[in-house]
């Protein structure tokens, strides 16, 4: 007689690698991680790579001539080429080191921007941007003279486009979100793009919500920057990367200044290195990008057309499921469908602040962020003071958000909502 | 459940004690949560000898810090505006009388920062005494 054994699906080798998941709250629940699209779990691949790295060849880069540190140059180095094939990115020297997706917008605007922006040109963004694309801007504004625009949205946070041309008008840099870390509006930007380039404007990207979530090629959509955080796809924290395209990078002054991003220095003079390392001054983060090679790697072998499917069928769930609460006052915000959107799901519970449902929820081991998300003006333009918002990720399931809708039963029963 | 929401502080945050504003406030400060939004302000009245006459707090927040701000004008009036310069969060603890983890003690304690900048601008105004 013969057994047959069913293979593990992927989902359930995914939740295997998650070493956290499996480990319970202070009050005995299982680990409802519902808020990826601040930061993402890690999987052991990552915990690994970075363990092995301190554990077996820590040294400085670009500089030792034994064994480790040439060990450690190259996987470094590696994990580069890593996220370029991952972007699809035109060669590896398009892909800089930075902290985070916040530094990347920085680096450009303090590089790119100063250099180009003049008096009289235009900078245009949208109303959905997180902080991090939006006040590295208005700063560029004061210090250059140049006017800011803003592409308005409608109340689900769709972009209206209607009065795209005039906008666009004396633009130098389009500045836009790919996906909204608020509402999971997905831009259009291909398009936006395409329109930009048109209108003589560089279109730089904040994807810190796309890149781990979505295929992402650079090419293909022709973006001339794109900023992204490691520690949002499943990578560590202190490591992000910007992209751009050759012939801006080498045309661009140096950001931060010091060792490594040099050439040759004099007294009186220096002259820098070859992009990337120009961008990268000082010693770089080098076991966190050694281990943002390794989330790479295993976001690859799962495939990112696995995770917006698996994404967009848990999203879709989780719509339905939630209009169970309809009668008890639960709002959901952002576009519809769930093919329209990331896995971002922002809400608001009858008159419950969006504080307290996320506090009721904690004590279930349901994890979802509550504020106003790094998008005040988006918060104020709404007219909601805060919202509660669960995001998807590789690891959640059915049954997380079973759980969030079981949490948010008894969170208004707590406050006595209508049933 | 943890005691997070006793039923007295739903019933400060569906109905609070002195919301609103004062047409003849002698004092008024406003402050916001940068972390959630929040937004908390104290309208005071203090008569010639200091004391808090009438109170009145307005603005949107959670449970919390809505409920904290509504039992803080029941413990303000009637004190002296020194005395509610100097309140410390311990007041605060007392009112709402549950465990306030470390991520909510700035919802539980905004209201107290508003009130107490309140008195600290109506006692700026008073005449220096060395000066009278």
């Amino acid at each position: 007689m013969t057994t047959t054994v069913r293979p593990d699906t992927v989902q359930e080798r995914i939740l295997r690698d998650f070493p956290i998941l499996h480990k319970p709250t202070s009050r005995g629940k299982r680990l409802v991680y519902l808020d990826s699209a601040a930061t993402s779990q890690k999987p052991q691949a990552v915990i690994d790579a970075l363990v092995k790295y301190y554990s077996e060849y820590n040294a400085n880069i670009h500089r030792g001539v034994y064994e480790i540190a040439e060990r450690a140059t190259a996987a470094f180095e590696e994990a580069r080429t890593k996220v370029a094939r991952f972007i699809n990115a035109a060669e590896d020297a398009e892909v800089i080191w930075t902290r985070n997706s916040t530094e990347s917008i920085n680096l450009v605007a303090y590089t790119w921007g100063l250099q180009n922006l003049h008096a009289g040109d235009a900078i245009l963004t949208t109303q959905v941007e997180h902080h991090s694309n939006l006040v590295p801007w208005q700063l560029l504004a004061d210090r250059t003279g140049a006017e800011l625009r803003f592409i308005p949205v409608d109340a689900n946070g769709v972009h209206v486009l209607d009065d795209l041309d005039r906008l666009l008008e004396g633009v130098k840099l389009l500045a836009l979100s790919h996906i909204s870390n608020t509402l999971g509006t997905i831009a259009p930007l291909e398009m936006l793009t395409q329109r930009a380039h048109a209108a003589g404007a560089r279109v730089l990207v904040d994807a810190a919500q796309s890149v781990p979530h979505m295929r992402v090629d650079v090419r293909k959509l022709d973006v001339d920057f794109l900023a992204a955080s490691g520690h949002k796809m499943l990578g560590p924290t202190g490591i992000g990367f910007l992209y751009g395209k050759r012939e801006l990078l080498e045309a661009m002054p140096p950001f931060l200044t010091g060792g490594d991003m040099i050439k040759r220095v004099e007294y009186r003079h220096t002259e820098y290195n070859e992009i990337p390392w120009k961008f990268e001054a000082g010693t770089s983060n080098v076991a966190d990008a050694i281990g943002l090679g390794a989330a790479v790697d295993y976001l690859s072998e799962i495939g990112m057309d696995w995770v917006r499917e698996h994404e967009i069928s848990l999203t879709a769930y989780a719509l339905e499921r939630l209009q169970e609460l309809t009668r008890r006052g639960l709002v959901v915000y952002g576009p519809l469908p769930a093919n329209n959107r990331a896995g971002v799901i922002s809400f608001n519970l009858g008159d419950v602040h969006a504080h307290d449902v996320a506090s009721i929820l904690d004590t279930d081991g349901v994890c979802v962020r509550a504020g106003h998300h790094c998008t005040m003006p988006l918060m104020d333009k709404m007219g909601w003071p805060a919202t509660a918002r669960a995001s998807f990720y590789v690891y959640n399931t059915e049954a997380d958000v079973d759980a969030l809708v079981t949490a948010l039963q008894k969170a208004s029963d707590i406050f006595k909502l209508p049933s | 459940m943890d005691d997070f929401y006793k039923g007295y502080i739903l019933e400060h945050y569906r109905e609070p004690h002195n919301f609103g504003q004062l047409e003849d406030a002698t004092a008024t400060f406003e402050d916001l949560n940068p972390l959630c939004g929040d937004k908390i302000r104290f309208d005071l009245k203090v008569n010639p000898e200091g004391i808090v006459e009438d109170v009145r707090f307005s603005g949107r927040g959670c449970a919390i810090s809505q409920a904290s701000a509504s039992m803080l004008t029941d413990t303000i009036k009637g004190m002296h505006v020194e005395d509610v310069a100097k309140l410390g969060t311990q007041v605060v603890l007392d009112n709402v009388g549950i465990g306030i983890s470390p991520a909510r003690m700035k919802c539980a304690t905004l209201g107290l920062k508003v009130a107490r900048s309140a008195a600290l601008g109506e006692i700026a105004g008073w005449p220096d005494e060395d000066a009278s």
